[in-house]
């Protein structure tokens, strides 16, 4: 081969070199952005839909608060605040606006833009402020989910729809003289799950995972470590440890719903715990989480250096020291991870969940873990199940909600294992 | 050249010498005892074996108290297997069985009543390369006192641990910052401390198994300045690759081949006139 030859065929050789290194990073490249992609399409879409849920049209309105039917003997009586008919205040105010509605029909119809929930509220109000008897205050009212909806403009008027042409036209009138608002939803945050939708909220969902979640890391994680450190440190190498690790790496692959059935079979038909209870709910999800915890922590005590073991052994430290006092500290940092990652995993489990029965609709805050609740992801499939429009956009906000918690929870993983991680 | 081509009465020699070596040893240190040396440790007929394959034959060791006796040989010979029965830490390595005696003080150290973590307490170990624990320099040398109820109140724990740097020579660096993390300090200072560590126990034997190796030569000179100091107090076993070192710093030196004592003796005769020509040839560097 002549010089010049030899010069070309190892120029060839080198542009097709750096060719092959650009298409290989460009793979990895075109990777990432299908996963980005691919997580901005389901955020985007969440929040797309779910964003007005955060919002709820509320009814201003002029009440009076009769002081004869608040007070007796012109003092404030707590039974009559507590009986007083604060749904026909309402109404009445709210009759006030369109003093030529007089037929029942009609009456009924207008009512109907109110939420039942307005009424809860007066009375809670009035109850705590006893000034406001006898005066006339102006009162946000909730309105229904219909005249939210309408509002939104997801729902049309029309005959033998949700929204008559009529309720329009009240509705169109109130908005012109400025009685509607859109306000902050915070019913969404502080009520329990209710079938009007306006005031269906999280908080008993998100208690019933916090309690849930609870149960599931107070039982996991003490079992979990425990059985890691003595499988990678104390445990003798032989047949049995080796059946012991093939059968934990099995479990932590089994689909979720076994271990549902599992909850199903034995806790509630043999142990008779209380049904929909979080106790029970947590009980499963740590039997789920469990494999999880213990190959994390496995692999965490397994990448401490043997150097640090031997130094503390040749110091005269027993093997529980050795382990409590050295190895421990070093593997901390990923058997959180691991824990915090089987948490985040549990936190989003629905099928498990289901066949224990939290997916009952529970209208109370649970308080305690034998209370019967449901968790968020439940929730969500409720939701999503309900027929009326206004759960559409509260599905994607309760979405939108889980996934946040769901981030937190890593971010707290992340933040915690760069502060007790260690160089050695 | 196998042992087998020496004969018996020879082999008897060379057993007979040593003994009388140790006499002299201790007359050149000049120790006033009217009695002998104590032997602090001694091994008989220890054999090695990890799982099937055997890797120390037979060998009958004496480290004499108060001084410094090497460990020389070429690589994988056994010089470390050898250092590391001494304080049974090779219990924790899986398929090592260890059959013979060997004794402190004539107490066996595989006896049933003894508790091996007492006896890594009288034995302290310095290893190769440098490891500190991930904790501050004042809890690196406070943790054996700790573990094993030598202080009473933190003053005690305080003099331990200021006594333990001042003799490994490190006190004065580090003195302003006992609270920095003791993987912070340069490979020497590291070596030092884990001595330090090893010191504040007051053990009565310490190995140090090729504590130098992965020095440089000025702190390596430092080190062997410490050992000469501590063998005034502590009975020191010395692996090392360095057959220099080993015949600046040792008193007694024994040499390892295969698995096998070839020859031990004072450190001067190993080095002007070894006995055994696989000694010779170490020595004079034609293997190893």
């Amino acid at each position: 081969m002549t010089e010049d030859s030899k010069h070309s065929a190892s120029k060839f050789r080198q542009r097709k070199r750096y060719a092959a290194e650009r298409r290989f990073r460009l793979y990895g490249v075109i990777g990432i952005s299908v996963a980005i992609g691919a997580l901005c399409l389901l955020i985007g879409s969440m929040a797309s839909k779910g964003w007005s849920a955060f919002l709820q049209t509320y009814i201003v309105l002029d009440v009076e608060l009769p002081r004869d039917d608040l007070t007796s003997n012109g003092k404030i009586n707590i039974t009559a605040l507590r009986e007083a008919n604060y749904v026909s205040y309402l109404r009445k105010s709210l009759r006030n606006q369109f003093p030529n509605v007089q037929s029942r029909r009609d009456r009924r119809s207008m009512n109907k833009l109110l939420s039942s929930g307005a009424a809860l509220d007066l009375q809670k109000l009035v109850i705590t402020e006893n000034s406001l008897v006898g005066k006339k205050i102006r009162f946000v009212a909730v309105a229904s989910d219909d005249l939210d909806q309408f509002m939104k403009g997801n729902i049309t008027a029309g005959t033998g729809g949700r929204i008559s042409s009529k309720q329009a036209n009240w509705i169109e009138a109130l908005d012109r003289s400025g009685k509607l608002e859109k306000r902050f939803n915070k019913n969404l945050f502080s009520n329990g799950d209710s079938r009007e939708p306006e005031l269906a909220g999280l908080w008993g969902a998100t208690m019933g995972s916090l309690l849930t979640m609870f149960v599931t890391v107070l039982l996991s994680f003490p079992l979990g470590v425990a059985a890691a450190i003595y499988l990678e440190e104390f445990a003798a190498k032989n047949r049995w440890t080796d059946l012991i690790e093939v059968n934990i790496n099995n479990l932590a692959a089994v689909p979720s719903i076994v271990f549902g059935l599992l909850g199903l079979a034995v806790f509630l038909s043999f142990f008779g715990l209380p049904r929909s209870a979080p106790l029970v709910g947590g009980i499963v999800l740590a039997l789920m989480t469990l494999p999880t915890i213990i190959i994390a922590g496995r692999a965490a005590l397994g990448a401490v250096p043997p150097s640090i073991r031997e130094a503390a052994i040749g110091m005269g430290a027993s093997p529980m020291q050795v382990v409590l006092h050295h190895v421990l500290p070093l593997a901390f940092p990923g058997i959180l991870t691991g824990t915090i990652i089987g948490a985040a995993r549990a936190l989003g489990e629905t099928a498990p969940l289901l066949m224990i029965g939290m997916v009952a609709f529970i209208v109370d805050i649970p308080g305690n873990i034998t209370d019967p609740a449901t968790v968020l992801p439940v929730q969500i499939y409720l939701w999503a199940d309900s027929p009326e429009r206004a759960f559409v956009e509260r599905t994607a906000a309760a979405t939108l909600i889980l996934l946040t918690f769901l981030i937190l929870m890593n971010l707290i993983a992340v933040i915690m294992r760069k502060k007790f991680e260690r160089r050695w | 050249m196998n042992i087998e081509t020496f004969s018996p009465n020879e082999k008897l020699k060379a057993d007979d010498f040593s003994i009388e070596t140790s006499t002299i040893n201790e007359q050149k240190i000049g120790m006033d005892q009217a009695e002998e040396t104590a032997n602090k440790m001694s091994t008989r007929n220890l054999d090695v074996y990890y799982g099937d394959k055997q890797a120390l034959f037979d060998i009958n060791v004496d480290i004499p108290e108060r001084s410094v006796t090497a460990l020389i040989g070429p690589s994988g010979c056994g010089k470390s297997t050898f250092i590391r029965c001494l304080n049974r830490m090779n219990d924790t390595i899986d398929g090592c069985r260890v059959e013979g005696d060997i004794h402190i003080d004539k107490s066996d150290i595989y006896d049933r009543g003894l508790d091996v973590v007492e006896l890594r307490a009288r034995i302290g170990m310095v290893f190769q390369k440098p490891n500190p624990f991930p904790k501050s320099i004042y809890d690196n040398v406070a943790y054996g006192p700790r573990i094993h109820g030598l202080a009473q109140n933190r003053e005690e724990l305080d003099e331990i641990v200021h006594n333990s740097l001042k003799r490994a020579g490190l006190l004065k660096e580090v003195e302003d910052r006992l609270d920095a993390p003791g993987t912070g300090l340069s490979g020497g200072q590291q070596q030092r401390l884990c001595i330090a560590r090893a010191i504040a126990v007051s053990p009565e034997v310490i190995l140090m198994d090729e504590p130098c190796s992965a020095l440089d030569p000025i702190a390596t000179a430092h080190i062997e300045e410490l050992i000469d100091e501590l063998r005034e107090n502590f009975t020191i076993v010395i692996v090392t690759h360095n057959m220099q070192q080993a015949a600046r710093v040792s008193q007694k030196t024994a040499f390892f081949h295969l698995g096998v004592v070839v020859e031990c003796n004072a450190t001067s005769e190993i080095f002007t006139s070894p006995r055994d020509e696989r000694t010779q040839g170490y020595i004079t560097g034609r293997y190893g």
